[in-house]
């Protein structure tokens, strides 16, 4: 029997009663405050909600602003007549005379030709600003492709100075007063004039997507840096596939419960978070130091990106393994294969879908990999479109990088368009993961 | 060989509720159902159900698994509100207040109606503040001392005190299955419910922690009202008053347990009691 | 070009031997398969691997010597007129060398013992690839020979391919501890190396940090300052900032997503919160020098502060909002696993949904939640290109977060990303920063997992 401590009162039943009656008013009384504290607690968790997703607005929306004029290019078109005196005198059409003759004398001549009121030698240098110096180059490239267009007038597009491409998308303008803008109000009359003879025009930019990097904004583009972000990814796929898929195969299936698999797990784990630049520190002081690999090369920046990928592809490809169930593995092995028939022939065909579910997410964080790609060098200024993986190049989120850091104005669009087209890239990679899984998981 | 011929009761009893069920219900009872239909989604599991439980009595709810049972019990505390697919239709009264309305606010409700659930789920804290927590919340407690006065109260009556009072700080999980039930139980009292709704709290125990606490139900029936669920026909025998014989979401016969037990009305009461089905 | 060529080749002689492997089985069986101990294609593989494994291993060591050997021959060749003990005028010759050679400009004239130099230097590579081409084929070659000479029915193909095999397996998984091994030791030699020219003390606790190092012995203003304090006092106020922001934010948008939400409303945010995680670093970095730097100048002036531009705030405010996943969706998971009993013992009681929360699932859940905070706080802390685009360059040791800092991470990426010598102290330094970097990252990953899993075990 239990112990009950009563005191000698009333009867127990009023007592109770009592004592119920006080304690379900207590209870009333408290009512209002707890719910009011029940809806401000909730309020706080919508606000937190609310306030994300307005972090991911912002920030796509600055970007997706500050981006789209940079999809278009404001072009100018030029006639000019291809006169064979200042082009090719001898009449021989000789290649190597054609692609070093004095191209820019017949533009600059031609061009200040539509300005006939200009004085001073300063303003005729002045309004030749206006053109980028890719019309040269243009014209160049059309003449020693073609050399019947000696002699010709030829007309064709070419981009504007970078300058002048904002003021005609509205990004310099008038309002501002003369002295803190960089171009001069005479600079925006001669630009006028152009636009009423309707030399001016506005199209897509074919530049970005055609070009690799240049000085000059826009004739800038993010060709190298995709042909470069390809081969890199290239590498790093090549080697962390194979060797991830193999090592999570025998860690899963055949790796016996021993210290030494404790240790390789821990390990992987362990490698899964450890900061990006230190695998860049690895890279330099082993990969170019130690094996005096090429600097700046997709080879090496692949390696590095391969080695950060490893644990991430590991660790997918053990969950999908582990997915597949033991009833599938015990019925081959109980018609006669080998173990390892069993997991090359059953297993391992079950589960990939897991595996390169887990292989495009790793990917898609390779590629927006900036810092160990800044440790080995990727971040020279390269001009040209790397042709293999040993050629120096640079990837796009360094470009980024590259871009973000300059002083001129005309490259914040550009690096706008640069983090879009990266951005659609891993949207893509993702989806594709995404239908992936959706499609070819099986739910055992 | 003779033929061996079991007796399946009728898939779908042919009449709801038998005359007995309805000859048993109580304009005084303390909690009063009538026509109650609780629905999963659109599958029903419960199918106009006029029940009565009765004050400072202890009525037990038996039947075979899956009849809605527990499905009824988690009505009366409005525990089936958490089930996002549940509905309950039909009218459920405390004390003569319709306990879906706005007059009877849910937290106040669940105040009066404790619960013990099957399984004892202690919180991973203390003993103490095991048993404080409701008091704390409700701010029923008019001060620390009131406070430990309450806590030591409410494990006396759970019959738990002598066991636990020089180890108020420890976990509550640290105890043993049949202490952490009792635990549950002192915690439910210091509250200071009038209602105490236990659904098969014995089926996680073994035997001597089960007849301690059919004991305490017994001391408890005094200063509360008890509606206990239960697998055990034993137990309903032992411990209960008035017994209600649930069978595939109908109340079947309701009555009083030695009644119900010795010369039931209902053939499947019958058939259940001697062990035909269940 | 010529080692595609080799690559080519070995492919092709590799494919061959698998052929020649499954006939010549075939044909010691006298065409009847069952007479094999293995199915024939086992044979073909043996040999194919064989013939192209060992022959890879040499192509790979030799094209990753090949340069340097050929490079270090042309070296000792010279004429001593182009010699020097200067190693930067070295390297600035055979700079020359290596470009004339592969037809680039050069930085000098072009005299005749540079020409010569090319030309050696282009000859060599000419007969390293040749030779290179030749044994690495015979190689080839003579592994399918010996190894045909083993192939008879009795011979265990399949077990002897399934070894190989395997030992790719076992292989590939020790890569990942070479790397660790790799990473430990590089960071650890190079730090060495830091050491001996600045002491720990100095470096661990000293409060200065401005690295100069001498470029000529007699520079004035040489001595550099290489106490971290200032960076590890930057790369803690900056993440601290970024925790007071993805903490509140993240547990409670854990909380609303686990608690409250209906199915529809988690089903469409908790994937859009997701997204914050997989924007490039250099995205956010852009974003705040871009936006949110002057924005915070702008407002500060209005208000009469002064906020640098390049001020711990911005950089901070940005890196919280890209861990905030990494706080909503560990504290997401665990606030699940807290067992449904628990809550309906408190709702059963008359507890609200938020005196619930409070009272029982938070306290339930907090070791797992302190678990996801200091992996959050571990990926703040390494961190780099949102602090090298919107924090500043110069140590600063303040606590103040409208001020200019650097961080650690900063200070590693602007010691290795200028045209540094590779021994000085100045680059050296770049390690040891990286070497306390992964010790501590390391620890707190190591802190965070072991108190997940032991709030696991409580309630598995």
């Amino acid at each position: 029997m239990t112990d009950i401590a009563m005191d000698t009162s009333p009867t127990p039943t009023d007592q109770n009663q009592n004592q119920a009656a006080r304690a379900s008013e207590a209870v009333k009384r408290g009512l209002k405050k707890r719910y009011a504290a029940e809806r401000r607690f909730k309020a706080y968790g919508i606000a937190a909600v609310l306030i994300a997703l307005g972090f991911i607005a912002t920030l796509f929306g600055t970007i997706i602003s500050n981006g789209l004029p940079a999809f278009s290019e404001t072009v100018i078109k030029l006639e000019i007549e291809v006169s064979e005196d200042i082009v090719d005198p001898a009449g021989e059409r000789d290649p190597a005379v054609l692609a070093s003759a004095n191209y820019r004398k017949l533009i600059f001549d031609e061009f200040r030709g539509l300005f006939p009121d200009l004085k001073g030698r300063s303003d005729r240098r002045a309004v030749t600003r206006i053109l980028s110096s890719g019309a040269t180059f243009e014209l160049q490239r059309l003449v020693t492709e073609d050399p019947g267009l000696v002699g010709q007038t030829i007309t064709f597009e070419v981009p504007v100075a970078a300058d002048f491409d904002l003021y005609h998308k509205g990004v310099i303008s008038r309002d501002v007063g003369e002295d803190s803008r960089r171009l001069k109000d005479k600079q925006l009359d001669w630009f006028d004039s152009l636009v009423d003879k309707k030399m001016i025009d506005s199209r897509f930019n074919i530049t970005f997507f055609t070009h690799a990097d240049s000085r000059d904004p826009e004739l800038s583009g993010i060709l190298g840096a995709i042909t470069g972000s390809f081969f890199t990814m290239l590498v790093t796929l090549m080697l962390s596939f194979p060797i991830a898929v193999a090592a999570a195969v025998y860690l899963e299936e055949f790796a016996p419960k021993n210290k030494l698999t404790q240790i390789i797990e821990v390990n992987i784990n362990n490698l899964a978070a450890v900061p990006s630049i230190v695998f860049g520190l690895l890279g330099l002081a082993m990969f170019i130091n130690f094996f005096g690999l090429p600097r700046s090369a997709p080879l090496v920046g692949g390696m590095v990106l391969a080695l950060m990928t490893l644990p991430t592809i590991i660790i997918a490809s053990r969950a999908a393994l582990k997915a597949v169930p033991p009833s599938i593995r015990e019925a081959a092995l109980g018609l006669g294969a080998s173990k390892m028939q069993v997991v090359g022939q059953h297993v391992l065909p079950l589960a990939m879908p897991g595996i390169l579910t887990g292989t495009i997410i790793g990917m898609a964080q390779a590629l927006g990999e900036t810092a160990p790609l800044l440790m080995i060098g990727m971040v020279a200024f390269i001009v040209d479109v790397p042709g293999g993986i040993t050629d120096p190049a640079t990837v796009l989120p360094v470009q980024i990088f590259l871009w973000a850091d300059s002083p001129e104005r005309a490259f914040v669009a550009r690096t706008s368009a640069a983090i879009m087209v990266l951005l659609g890239f891993l949207i893509f990679m993702n989806a594709l993961a995404v239908l992936l899984r959706k499609k070819f998981e099986r739910r055992w | 060989m003779g033929e061996v011929t079991t007796n399946i009761p009728d898939s779908k009893p042919s009449a709801p509720v038998t005359e007995a069920a309805m000859d048993d219900l109580d304009k005084d009872a303390k909690f009063k159902t009538r026509n109650v239909d609780v629905f999963y989604g659109d599958k029903q599991a419960l199918f106009g159900v006029d029940l009565d439980i009765r004050a400072n009595e202890v009525t037990a709810l038996i039947g075979p698994s899956g009849c809605g049972k527990s499905t009824y019990l988690r009505c009366l505390n409005r525990m089936n509100d958490t089930i996002d697919i549940c509905k309950v239709q039909g009218q459920i009264e405390l004390d003569g207040m319709d306990i879906y309305s706005n007059a009877l606010d849910v937290v106040h409700l669940r105040a009066k109606v404790g619960m013990v659930f099957q399984k004892p789920n202690p919180f991973p804290k203390s003993i103490y503040e095991n048993v404080s927590y409701g008091p704390r919340i409700h701010g029923i407690a008019a001060g620390k001392e009131d406070l430990d006065q309450i806590v030591e109260e409410s494990l006396t009556r759970a019959g738990l005190w002598k066991e636990v009072k020089d180890r108020l700080n420890e976990p509550g999980t640290s105890l043993s299955g049949g202490q952490q039930q009792r635990l549950c139980i002192a915690r439910a009292i210091a509250v200071q419910p009038e209602v105490i709704l236990m659904d098969e709290p014995c089926s996680a125990l073994d035997p001597i922690a089960t007849a301690r606490i059919e004991e305490l139900i017994d001391e408890l029936r005094e200063k509360f009202t008890i509606a206990i669920v239960t697998h055990s026909m034993q137990q309903a025998a032992r411990v209960s008053q008035r017994t209600a014989f649930f069978h595939l979401g109908y109340v079947v016969e309701v009555g009083e347990t030695d009644k119900i037990f010795t010369s039931p009305d209902d053939k499947r009461t019958q058939d259940y009691i001697t062990g035909r089905f269940g | 070009m010529s080692f595609y060529l080799v690559l080519i080749a070995l492919i092709g002689l590799t494919i061959a031997g698998f052929y020649l492997g499954r006939s010549c089985a075939m044909k010691s069986a006298d065409g009847n398969a069952r007479v094999l101990h293995s199915r024939p294609h086992y044979y073909g593989y043996f040999i194919a691997l064989w013939c192209g494994l060992p022959a890879i291993l040499v192509l790979t060591v030799w094209t990753t010597m090949q340069t340097p050997i050929v490079e270090s021959i042309v070296q000792s060749g010279l004429p001593a007129s182009m010699t020097s003990d200067d190693p930067s005028r070295m390297s600035l010759v055979m700079n020359d060398v290596r470009n004339l050679a592969s037809g680039n400009i050069t930085s000098g004239e072009i005299t005749g013992d540079v020409r010569e130099a090319a030309d050696r230097y282009n000859s060599l590579i000419a007969i390293g690839e040749l030779a290179r081409f030749v044994v690495i084929l015979s190689i080839g070659i003579a592994a399918i020979a010996y190894f045909r000479t083993r192939i008879s029915p009795s011979f265990r193909a399949r077990n002897q391919v399934e070894k190989i095999l395997m030992s790719l397996l076992v292989i590939s998984s020790t890569i990942a501890i070479l790397t660790t091994v790799g990473i430990v030791m590089s960071l650890i030699f190079e730090s060495l190396r830091f050491f001996e020219k600045v002491s720990p003390t100095e470096f661990l606790f000293g409060l200065e940090w401005s690295p100069q190092t001498a470029l000529r012995a007699d520079q004035v203003g040489s001595s550099g300052a290489f106490g971290a304090i200032p960076l590890f006092a930057g790369t803690l106020l900056i993440s601290f900032l970024a925790m007071c922001i993805a903490g509140p934010i993240g547990l409670l948008s854990a909380i609303y997503m686990a608690e409250y939400a209906p199915r529809k409303v988690r089903n469409t945010v908790k994937p859009m919160l997701e997204i914050l995680a997989g924007i490039p670093t250099v995205v956010y970095g852009f974003f705040a020098a871009l936006t949110v730097a002057p924005f915070m100048r702008d407002t500060g002036l209005d208000l009469g502060l002064v906020i640098s531009s390049e001020s711990a705030l911005a950089a901070g405010l940005v890196m919280g909002i890209m861990i905030i996943p990494f706080v909503s969706s560990l504290s997401d998971d665990v606030i699940n696993a807290v067992p449904q009993s628990l809550r309906e013992g408190s709702y059963g009681l008359g507890a609200t949904k938020s005196e619930t929360i409070k009272r029982v699932i938070l306290p339930a859940a907090l070791p797992g939640i302190v678990g996801s905070f200091m992996l959050a706080i571990s990926r703040a802390i390494g961190e780099t290109m949102i602090v090298v685009m919107a924090a500043g360059l110069g140590a600063n040791l303040t606590a103040n977060p409208f001020e200019a800092v650097t961080t650690v991470t900063v200070q590693i990426v602007t010691l290795l990303v200028g045209d540094q010598e590779f021994d000085s102290a100045k680059t050296l330094a770049a390690f040891a920063l990286g070497l306390v970097l992964f010790c501590v990252t390391l620890c707190l990953n190591i802190i965070a997992l072991t108190v997940v899993n032991k709030y696991r075990e409580q309630y598995d």
